[in-house]
């Protein structure tokens, strides 16, 4: 039997989050540090995963199998497919980024020091949700799947709820009861989509006898499996109600922007980077595969509400006066353009919206981690309160601004390919959904030059004036990903070649072929 | 009666003695109960012989060994082949030893002992002068406040009887899931029922609350079992037999030989369907379903929390076994008039629990319709009419029961002044004073809810699969709804325990005796196997899911 590659790049940072867990409350530094190099060799296993991975070879690679709940139907099947590959790259490449950007984000405070905050708690947490992230992307059972994808909400409840940005312009109490606010909704939006989702996980089983998605999908392909119209759509609905409220797709969104504006910023990266990719993740490799025909049949109506979360979002972000809310609202527009992706039924959408997700992650990571750090040193996250911060803080400036211009999809960064693919895919089979959603790119740039321009330029304000400049860690955290956003945007091949093949797949499992050029038929 | 009836009575009874059969008892196999009910005689005889001072130790000791000798006779039955090959009915048709039966009796005598060790705390409440004391009055026959309460409590008595009083409840808690007809039935119902009414009248604290709770739960008790003997006796009229195959033969119409002096009545449906009636609501009764839950939420804020712990659990495994057994051996021929009537129980009572649940200040009352709503859940699995249902109710019954008795243990923990500190607002800040215990707690209560990768996930799963399996798939949807309104009270508490401000004058967690930590620890222990890796069991439970008929 050969090394569990997966399991292992799951069970590196569970194991992790353990020993983070169990560091003395002293010895608080250490903890840190091992959270550190627990996530950095996690990278190295992901980046390992991604090395063996044959674009070209079988659809699902580094497969393992064994018994689990013989009772349930239920396979320990773990495989990854090229869009699994990319995004477990992407969470294993961001872990360490956010854990270092929250380096002091869960230290006690001098002020109360009794207060329960502890330190090794956050880091532990992040490592959990690393651990249930990753493994969602490598299940390949759709029960094994169900359990990840809900206990993940645990662990994000208690970041969400239990760390909060140090300074409130509301005081300490006010900020401790809307972030429980805030961990509720959460917690509470996502249940319900997951509790949704567990009845159509049981009427899957019900109509399909295991949970296999390569059995169900090929029996589904080979005719042997046959199932209601109906039924097929109900369970749809089950499945992607969840993975919508996770996405989050309008109207199911109203918990992203509370959630974001009451964590920390690396908690806020972690929500909208990472966690949420599993909800679009989700949609591709589940909705799509074990229901094409009810995929087709709700094509529209998914396709009108993610436009809607492309323009009402964007629209949203526009009017913000708060800097991480107005983040959280971008991601709404983002996550709509990823969903068009997908629903557009082309190749050119589908690997335009994998790529989306992995140049979003990029992009809002960097964006968001600038803005916190920013918000760290004024201890206000109002737009209003900031003003000339280039001319104090000039470095930070301009990684904000590069983290603004990739969110705002400049050509020459990530988002700029991939968002151009997601409308191109678009375009040709839905016109005019593709022209309505290019308006989102307009107001991606009117709310992201107005952010820069009413912090950083401008007169200095007098509480900014002593602000400093990015220290050495915060620099090792930005200059990264700002390498890797321009580098993706000249040189999208390495992601593509991955992803590719598997889109391809995804398309044969619809039925769906890319329509044909018609220029011929202008003429 | 006429006279030659009379007659034949006369002269039957004159018979010699080698005419009557001696009845045929299978010692070996009813042996755990046989256990359990000897030891709980040898408690009654120690509190009347042994000293006071030793009292305790010789209960525990007793009543540890019976538990643990009782729990290896079931592990040493289902050995032998008795849960499925060598199932058989013994003891003159009056009890069913097979899968269900002892699954059943294994849950109840390994809750029970997890019962018996909060029972057995005695460093949670602060020494009466010098002396130890568990959450049991000093003495429960002196009136509350009175004088002769004080010097009891300044002798320091306690109620050594508890321990015997649990061994009988278990006792016949066992025979009740085993019953194997109708009297057997009512007399193990009470024999489990009235030590109980006993056990919640006994609270140290709060005695006044404590005893109305008994007398509410006797007063309603009572009525619910003359309402379940008044169905047997209708029963009786209608198959002429209190034995649970011969009416099931009845109902089905395969009976051939027919009582003369029963003919009039006998077939009658009017009677079949009155008695079945009332008898099944006896047993929602005592599972707490909607809408016969009244009780539940005052005796369990009054009753002592471990009394408390232990009843919301084995009473539920007996009562659903009990349950389960009428509904599958007795009264399969009528599923098709019970189940329309289960499915409006199931469906009131999930979401009765579920939503009365969210506006409640006290934790334990919260956990009573908690355990209301979780009897919903669990009647969905009995309506599925299958094996599968079985087993999956089986193994719900189990990893529920450990959820329970940890859950109500950790309420014992959590002091101030005035004993538990059972109000809601006391727990907030929990967190940050206690972690462990919050987080133990919050353990429990995800468990309760339902998360993945706890035992709550996998019998809800379990149960659920049942159902929808069987054709009840609006049950289903029903109880994933109550499942996310439930969700948001647990939620609550732990939102409550971690992101609150302790208060200044909050409760303290008190350090218990080892034998609280083992509940707890146990607690927590099975809740996490059997969501992880529950396939044993539930292949345990599934080999365990035939009836003998």
């Amino acid at each position: 039997m050969s090394f569990p590659l997966l399991t292992a790049t799951a069970a590196l940072p569970a194991l992790g989050a353990v020993a983070t867990a169990a560091v003395p409350a002293a010895r608080r530094t250490a903890a840190k540090w091992l959270a550190l190099v627990v996530s950095l060799a996690t990278l190295a296993l992901a980046v390992t995963v991604l090395v063996r991975f044959d674009p070209d070879g079988a659809r699902y690679q580094l497969t393992e199998s064994h018994a689990w709940i013989k009772d349930f139907g239920v396979r320990y099947e773990l495989g990854v497919d090229g869009i699994a590959v990319a995004l477990i790259a992407l969470t294993a490449v961001l872990i360490p980024f956010i854990i270092l950007a929250g380096w002091h984000d869960a230290d006690p405070l001098e002020t109360g020091s009794r207060r329960w905050r502890p330190t090794q708690g956050f880091f532990a947490l992040i490592l959990a949700v690393e651990a249930m992230v990753v493994i969602s992307f490598e299940a390949t059972d759709v029960f094994v799947f169900y359990i990840f994808f809900e206990a993940m909400l645990i662990p994000m409840y208690f970041l969400i709820g239990g760390f909060g940005d140090r300074a409130h312009e509301h005081g300490e109490e006010t900020a401790a009861t809307q972030r429980s606010y805030a961990a509720v909704k959460f917690l509470l939006y996502n249940l319900v989509g997951g509790l949704i989702m567990l009845a159509a996980v049981i009427g899957l089983y019900v109509v399909a006898g295991n949970f296999s998605l390569t059995e169900i999908a090929e029996a589904r392909a080979n005719g042997s499996l046959h199932m209601a119209t109906s039924t097929e759509r109900w369970l749809f609905l089950g499945f992607f109600f969840a993975f919508a409220v996770k996405a989050p797709l309008w109207p199911l969104h109203t918990w992203l922007p509370n959630a974001m504006q009451e964590s920390t910023a690396p908690v806020a990266v972690l929500i909208t980077a990472v966690v949420d990719k599993v909800g679009t993740f989700a949609m591709l490799r589940f909705c799509l595969q074990l229901f094409p025909e009810a995929s087709k049949w709700a094509t529209p109506v998914i396709l009108v509400l993610a436009l809607i979360s492309i323009v009402y979002g964007a629209l949203l972000a526009v009017g913000q006066r708060d800097i991480k809310r107005l983040v959280a609202y971008a991601s709404i527009s983002h996550f709509g353009f990823i969903i068009m992706g997908i629903f557009a039924m082309t190749s050119q959408g589908q690997s335009g919206a994998t790529l989306y997700m992995v140049n979003h992650g990029i992009s809002t990571a960097a964006l968001m981690l600038v803005a916190g750090f920013l918000i760290s040193r004024r201890g206000s996250r109002l737009i209003a309160d900031y003003g000339g911060v280039q001319k104090v803080a000039p470095v930070l400036a301009g990684t904000f601004l590069i983290g603004g211009l990739a969110t705002l999809s400049l050509p020459g960064l990530a988002p700029f390919v991939s968002e151009f693919l997601v409308l191109v895919g678009t375009f040709t089979r839905y016109p005019v959904i593709g022209i309505i959603a290019t308006f989102g790119i307009v107001l991606a740039a009117l709310y992201t030059l107005v952010l820069y321009q009413r912090t950083m330029t401008g007169p200095v304000k007098p509480e900014v004036s002593a602000m400093p400049d990015l220290r050495v860690r915060e620099l090792v955290v930005v200059a990264p990903l700002i390498v890797l956003l321009i580098f993706l945007g000249v040189y999208p091949k390495p992601v593509t070649d991955i992803v590719n093949p598997a889109v391809k797949q995804t398309m044969s499992d619809v039925q769906k072929k890319d329509p044909k050029p018609e220029v011929e038929a202008a003429k | 009666m006429s006279a030659p009836a009379v007659h034949s009575l006369w002269t039957t009874a004159a018979d010699p003695i080698s005419k009557i059969d001696a009845p045929k008892i299978e010692y070996g196999q009813l042996s755990p109960t046989l256990i359990v009910i000897g030891a709980a005689l040898v408690g009654v005889l120690i509190e009347a012989f042994v000293p006071r001072r030793s009292r305790y130790w010789a209960q525990v000791f007793v009543s540890v060994v019976a538990l643990c000798a009782a729990f290896a006779a079931v592990v040493a039955l289902a050995a032998d082949g008795y849960g499925t090959t060598k199932a058989h009915i013994a003891a003159m048709g009056a009890i069913a030893v097979d899968g269900p039966a002892l699954f059943l009796q294994g849950t109840i005598l390994l809750a029970g002992l997890v019962g018996l060790f909060t029972f057995a705390e005695r460093r949670l409440d602060p020494a009466a002068h010098g002396k130890r004391v568990d959450s049991f009055a000093a003495q429960a026959a002196s009136v509350p406040g009175s004088d002769s309460e004080k010097a009891a409590v300044r002798a320091g008595f306690t109620t050594t009887e508890v321990f015997p009083l649990l061994l009988f409840a278990i006792g016949g808690m066992l025979v009740f899931p085993s019953a194997n007809d109708l009297l057997t039935l009512f007399v193990a119902l009470e024999v489990f029922s009235l030590p109980l009414y006993l056990l919640c009248a006994l609270a140290r604290r709060k005695r006044l609350m404590s005893q109305e709770a008994a007398v509410k739960y006797f007063l309603l008790g009572a009525f619910a079992s003359a309402f379940t003997l008044f169905g047997i006796a209708l029963l009786y009229g209608y198959a002429g037999s209190v034995s649970y195959a011969r009416i099931a033969q009845v109902v089905d119409g395969t009976a051939t030989d027919v009582d003369p002096a029963l003919a009039n009545t006998m077939g009658n449906d009017a009677l079949l369907l009155i008695g079945g009636a009332m008898l099944v609501m006896g047993l929602l009764f005592k599972v707490g379903a909607v809408p016969f839950h009244m009780w539940t939420p005052d005796v369990y804020q009054g009753a002592p929390t471990p009394v408390t712990g232990f009843m919301a659990a084995a009473t539920k495994v007996a009562a659903f076994g009990a349950l389960l057994r009428l509904l599958y051996v007795v009264l399969p021929g009528l599923r098709w008039d019970w189940r329309p009537v289960m499915w409006a129980v199931a469906i009131i009572t999930m979401l009765g629990g579920a939503i009365v649940a969210i506006t409640q200040t006290d934790i334990k009352r919260l956990l009573a319709y908690s355990s209301i709503a979780h009897a919903g859940f669990i009647l969905a699995g009995v309506i599925a009419t299958s094996k599968d249902g079985v087993s999956s109710v089986l193994f719900y019954l189990a990893g529920y029961s450990f959820v329970t008795i940890g859950a109500f243990a950790v309420v014992t923990l959590v002091r101030d002044a005035g004993g538990e500190a059972t109000h809601l607002s006391k727990w907030a800040g929990l967190g940050r004073r206690s972690p462990l215990v919050a987080a133990v707690f919050a353990v429990f209560l995800l468990a309760f809810a339902g998360i993945p990768l706890t035992s709550g996930f996998a019998g809800k799963f379990a149960v659920f699969k049942a159902a929808a399996d069987g054709g009840a798939a609006p049950l289903v949807v029903v109880g994933v709804i109550s499942s996310a309104i439930a969700a948001f009270f647990y939620v609550r508490v732990i939102v409550l325990m971690f992101f609150s401000e302790p208060r200044p004058e909050g409760p303290t967690v008190a350090v218990p005796s080892p034998l609280t930590m083992v509940a707890i620890g146990l607690g927590v222990a099975v809740t996490l196997v059997l969501g992880v890796a529950p396939q044993y069991f539930l292949d345990l439970a599934s080999q365990a899911g035939v009836f003998v008929r």
